[in-house]
């Protein structure tokens, strides 16, 4: 339903006060901002001493290999393992034998109930974090267990989005589960999976950012360098914000892939629901 | 398990503020959230370029540092929430709704807004054509088609994507506690300092009471969305 | 733009030069070099060479100088004690050289890659000690009975008190005047816990730079730690910030070892007292935490190894 719907074309009287709301809110918005630049100058965050490392070779290097893309290997390495856990336990959780589908019901719920930070120390807690790879690793399994366990619930959407009367044909032509999973439903289940799959990366990239709770690598880790060297005096907000831009970059350009694919390979089609945690019905096995 | 029960008093209080973070963001963003939604299909173009821009922004940004803001930020800005100080004392110690509270609070809910605001546009769009169209056939101006007859069904058909959006903002509560709220993921990271050798019991106690709260909201929102059921 | 070209060069010309002679920081004027006494030389530890035989068979001291490894726990946040600039550079401050010192004396090389410098955060200390992470620890890490139930502390190479940084313009003048009040101090600490002894409210932090933004910000009225700590944020912040009020807690700061190699409490001692000898101790002292008033003091007296 576009937005026109809901009001009608604007008659004389209400062209006069959309303007009037319009200024009003332009005035406000635009007011706040300049308030807020004006102040932060007065802060001295506009210094040049506080901008020197975005602005020099030598750390925008720094910002760019020991930033962005560790931070970015970081996403992917985590969503790569939990498409592996996910179709795991999505096809777990498919299962028509109970001893399956249960135990693998358990652990999706689990890990999509507890916070990342939470599990992240716990595995934190069992690896040797002299070494930088293994904070890296303690991120990566965290998330592939959160990331996971969601795309296990996604992916089981996928299968049961797949028109029921296929998998009846396929049954009636004489082939077996197995059959069925891998030549008709997984191949459609993934398709549809893919645009879910994509917005889950963008999920998985901005949690990399707890990893600064186990001192990870990254652009938090980068980040944390850059203030803390006093060279820069304090350079806690410019730093924040160029983070933050540059995490929102990436995920805008995530987005981007994510609306292309959703376009080329599902159509304007509506996006695959998904359960809530704890709606997932584990009594409810395959639909044959 | 005894590190654990030895101090259950201090994990409770942990709970409290974790309990206390969700309930006071869970009320404002959704408040917030319909607000943006309002303007995101509203009428006036500025208001809906304010509420896209502000959705774009915020939910492309990790939480740490939307409430990293509140808390460093914010305050240059003139920002600040000093006016905030509650103590509850309670028999395991005071819990202090301060300023850091707030700014924690602040940063969670403006956060979590962006995302109510996007499960709300879904269910507005789920809202049959045909009923805005009767609404305005009947005179009705954009606020009354909102207020009377999109927002409710909107609610009803949003209930399941805004209970995961508030499952989400429980389990997030957790990062204010890097930013100095005294909530759960601040007591179990201290209690696996105390004893590293404890830290399965000490991680499976945290993980269930999140576990146990989570279920909570997913089975409240069950029952709301059963009560607003239209046949 | 010509001035501002002018310093990017600088900066590049710095920056380049940190990240190649990491340690020798104390080259440019520019604030990055010692945080103590203008114009003193840093310390520069040379490794033993031969350490065959050097060490009791067995020891953890034998095992470190065969494997010519070392992993170290040290702050970066900490101006003055330990701080570091870049990921891959070798961290600076008075810890750093009393660790450099040990590492030297197992012959590994303090500047080279086969020294594994580890951020440890007050939260993580005994944890990283009691499973291996680490094999020291020199973390401005205070001697306490209670630690040393759980892990090894040897020293105390320096003695340090707890005061209290305030706005400038704040009417705090020790903590006595912050009963009720919320005190910033790093999570985990000691000074955490004197604060509360004090009878004011720890707000814990994950570094001591968050605090002082903070305290810069009105968020808290104060924080409090090692004066030693606090004189280098005042002086990152002037104008801004003072430290104020007599140090009400003594910190005695050490190095925190494995509790399964009780043999490394010697040996930590005796480099130490070495360090005391030969004016080393002094000189990094003066480099990184002295001050132009005052001399230096007599270095602290260590404490006996338990048996």
């Amino acid at each position: 339903m576009s937005g026109s719907v809901l009001f009608d074309a604007p008659g004389p009287r209400s062209v006069v006060r959309h303007r009037l709301y319009t200024v009003i809110t332009s005035v406000v918005l635009l007011g706040a901002l300049g308030y807020a630049v004006v102040r932060l100058e007065q802060n001295g965050q506009f210094e040049y001493e506080k901008w020197e490392p975005f602005v020099s070779p030598v750390y925008i290097e720094t910002i760019l290999v020991d930033g962005v893309l560790e931070t970015v290997k970081m996403a992917f390495s985590a969503i790569l393992l939990a498409v592996g856990f996910g179709v795991l336990f999505g096809i777990g959780k498919l299962s028509d034998h109970g001893l399956v589908r249960w135990p693998c019901w358990a652990v999706v719920e689990f890990w999509r109930a507890v916070p990342v930070l939470l599990s992240m120390i716990f595995i934190g807690a069992y690896l040797d974090l002299s070494q930088l790879s293994h904070r890296y690793w303690a991120v990566v399994i965290a998330l592939m267990l959160y990331n996971g366990a969601v795309l296990a619930e996604i992916f089981r959407a996928g299968v049961n989005a797949v028109p029921h009367g296929q998998v009846e044909a396929a049954y009636a032509v004489g082939m077996r589960k197995t059959q069925v999973m891998l030549a008709i439903q997984l191949p459609q289940a993934v398709k549809i999976m893919l645009p879910a799959l994509i917005s889950q990366c963008v999920v998985a990239l901005k949690d990399t950012a707890l990893g600064y709770a186990v001192l990870a690598p990254g652009l938090t880790f980068v980040a944390r360098l850059i203030y803390n060297n006093p060279d820069f005096g304090q350079n806690q907000l410019p730093t924040v914000f160029v983070i933050a831009m540059i995490y929102i970059v990436l995920n805008l350009i995530l987005t981007a892939i994510a609306t292309w694919v959703q376009k080329k390979f599902v159509g304007e089609k509506k996006v695959l629901e998904v359960a809530m945690v704890g709606e997932g019905d584990p009594t409810a096995a395959a639909p044959k | 398990m005894d590190v654990v029960w030895e101090h259950r008093e201090a994990i409770a209080l942990a709970f409290a503020y974790t309990v206390l973070l969700f309930l006071i963001a869970g009320v404002g963003s959704t408040i917030l959230g319909t607000l943006l939604a309002g303007m995101r299909v509203g009428p006036i173009p500025v208001l809906r370029w304010a509420g896209a821009g502000y959705v774009t922004l915020v939910r492309n940004t990790p939480l740490v540092i939307v409430i990293i803001f509140f808390r460093y930020a914010a305050p240059k800005i003139d920002l600040k929430f000093n006016f905030i100080d509650v103590v509850i004392p309670t028999g395991a110690g005071d819990i202090r709704l301060n300023n850091i509270f707030a700014a924690c609070t602040v940063g969670l809910t403006m956060y979590t807004a962006a995302f109510v605001c996007e499960a709300l546009r879904s269910g507005i769009n789920a809202v049959p054509l045909g009923q805005a169209e009767a609404a305005r056939a009947v005179g009705m101006p954009f606020g009354g088609v909102m207020r009377h007859v999109v927002l409710p069904q909107a609610f009803r058909a949003s209930i399941p994507p805004l209970a995961n959006v508030q499952i989400a903002l429980i389990k997030n509560t957790t990062v204010a506690g890097a930013l100095g709220v005294a909530e759960a993921f601040v007591r179990m990271r201290g209690l696996i300092n105390i004893d590293a050798t404890a830290r399965i019991p000490i991680f499976i106690a945290f993980a269930a009471i999140f576990v146990v709260l989570v279920e909570i909201i997913s089975f409240a929102a069950h029952r709301l969305e059963r009560r607003v059921r239209v046949a | 733009m010509r001035r501002m070209k002018l310093g990017m060069t600088a900066v590049a010309v710095l920056l380049a030069g940190s990240l190649v002679a990491c340690g020798e920081a104390g080259e440019d004027d520019d604030g990055g070099g010692g945080t103590g006494v203008e114009g003193a030389e840093p310390l520069t530890v040379e490794a033993e060479s031969d350490c065959d035989g050097k060490f009791e068979e067995g020891s953890r001291m034998a095992e470190l100088a065969e494997a010519g490894e070392i992993a170290i726990g040290n702050r970066v946040d900490q101006p003055g004690l330990g701080q570091q600039d870049t990921p891959d550079s070798v961290p600076e401050g008075f810890d750093i050289d009393m660790a450099k010192l040990l590492i030297a004396d197992l012959c590994i090389d303090p500047e080279s890659d086969a020294v594994n410098w580890t951020e440890a955060v007050s939260e993580q200390r005994e944890q990283f000690l009691e499973d291996g992470t680490v094999d020291l620890v020199a973390a401005s890490y205070s001697i306490t009975d209670e630690r040393r139930e759980l892990v090894g502390q040897a020293g105390p190479y320096l003695l340090t008190g707890q005061q209290v940084l305030v706005p400038i313009d704040s009417e705090v003048e020790s903590i006595a005047d912050l009963e009720g009040e919320e005190v910033c101090a790093a999570e985990g600490s000691t000074s955490l816990e004197n604060i509360e002894l004090e009878g004011a409210v720890g707000v814990p932090a994950a570094t001591y730079g968050q605090c002082a933004e903070d305290v810069v910000n009105g968020t808290v009225p104060a924080m409090s730690t090692d004066g030693s700590i606090l004189r280098g944020l005042a002086q990152q912040y002037e104008g801004e910030v003072k430290v104020v009020g007599p140090e009400f807690s003594e910190e005695r700061i050490g190095i925190g070892y494995s509790p399964d190699a009780p043999e490394m409490c010697e040996w930590i001692n005796g480099v130490i007292t070495e360090a005391y000898d030969s004016g080393d101790w002094e000189q990094a002292f003066q480099y990184h935490l002295g001050t132009e008033d005052e001399d230096a003091p007599e270095p602290p007296a260590l404490d006996e190894c338990q048996a």
